[in-house]
């Protein structure tokens, strides 16, 4: 994730609850990012409600295999819709880290593929930290929607809960992205 | 019986500018205006609409969510944990399936609990009328502002033009 946050300025970020909200908060915190503390399964929606009201800008959604399982229906949406603008970068270790590490089924359900049957036009599945800044270049380059699949490992540190308040997230995202 | 192009005009002069949802029969004829002005983006899930709406929203549009209220069940922890905790206003417009108690099986219960639901989860609500339409999208337009959080216009079989007359 670090290494992603060093490659955007000023893109909007939206940041599915857990530990990606937590722990990009805790890498880079900027304005430019919406953290998510529920309903999760929605990262993608609400991005691609920004993407298509901001076509011009390119925007970036964090998320992570357990919230695209439960939000995949957004993925036909996305597909249907093609946003040019919209890169889906999935966090895939595989398990629900916030809550004990409970097995997921991306073990076995290959998200990246799920979004290319879906419509997505550019999809990548990495594991090293080189192809992954290879591919999110690229993809910063190319026409969307785009689905880079990181394979992670589990969490072994708590990056520590998002200590931002709601309206405050809404508030400066809004200001940011305006 | 108000006519569908009315009623999409009304909400766009109150500065609808984003249009998403999951069909219902009810909401035929407003949907069909809505496609017609190629200004409804199809959703797959009512939550899925509500959060895509939250995301237009905050990329500075006013949002409108078109369901049947059986959609109310499917977008609880949506509107909850992403409306209603951080501030993020929606107009929801809203089928009332099973009013009454004259539907299909499938809407009578929500149909009968429809309004004590969205009493108990703090969505200010109003059913539209064809005598009050005026000042029921006024309420609509005053209440989002202000308090910046969902808000339900509950829309009743026959009140406005549907696809079959």
């Amino acid at each position: 994730m670090a290494a992603l946050l060093e490659l955007l300025t000023d893109q909007p970020v939206i940041i599915c609850n857990g530990f990606p909200s937590r722990e990009a908060q805790k890498i880079a915190d900027r304005p430019t990012h919406f953290y998510m503390i529920g309903s999760m399964g929605s990262a993608a929606a609400i991005g691609l409600g920004v993407a298509l009201a901001k076509p011009k800008k390119h925007v970036v959604i964090f998320d992570g295999d357990g919230n695209v399982l439960m939000g995949m229906g957004t993925l036909a949406t996305i597909g249907a819709l093609k946003p040019k603008n919209f890169i889906h970068v999935v966090f895939d270790n595989e398990v629900y880290g916030t809550t004990g590490n409970q097995p997921t089924i991306s073990n076995v359900v290959q998200l990246e593929k799920v979004a290319k049957a879906a419509g997505y036009v550019n999809v990548e599945r990495v594991r090293e930290r080189e192809d992954l800044v290879y591919e999110f270049k690229d993809m910063l380059k190319k026409d969307g929607p785009s689905m880079l699949l990181v394979k992670v490992n589990e969490m072994v540190e708590d990056a520590g809960r998002v200590m931002l308040d709601p309206p405050d997230i809404t508030k400066r995202f809004m200001q940011a992205i305006e | 019986m108000i006519e569908s192009d009315a009623f999409v005009q009304a909400l766009q002069d109150i500065g609808v500018d984003f249009f998403t949802g999951v069909p219902d029969s009810i909401l035929g004829g407003i949907i069909a205006e809505l496609m017609e002005r190629r200004l409804y983006t199809p959703a797959v899930r009512e939550d899925e609409a509500v959060a895509m709406a939250a995301g237009a929203y905050m990329a500075g549009k006013i949002p409108a969510v078109l369901m049947q209220n059986s959609g109310l069940g499917t977008s609880l922890n949506t509107l909850i944990s992403l409306n209603y905790i951080y501030r993020q206003p929606c107009i929801l417009i809203v089928s009332w399936r099973g009013q009454g108690g004259k539907d299909a099986p499938e809407h009578l219960v929500m149909g009968e609990v429809m309004e004590p639901f969205l009493d108990t989860m703090k969505i200010p609500h109003r059913t539209l009328t064809e005598k009050t339409a005026v000042e029921d999208l006024r309420w609509l337009a005053e209440t989002f502002m202000k308090q910046r959080i969902p808000v339900a216009l509950l829309i009743t079989k026959g009140v406005v033009k549907g696809l079959h007359p």
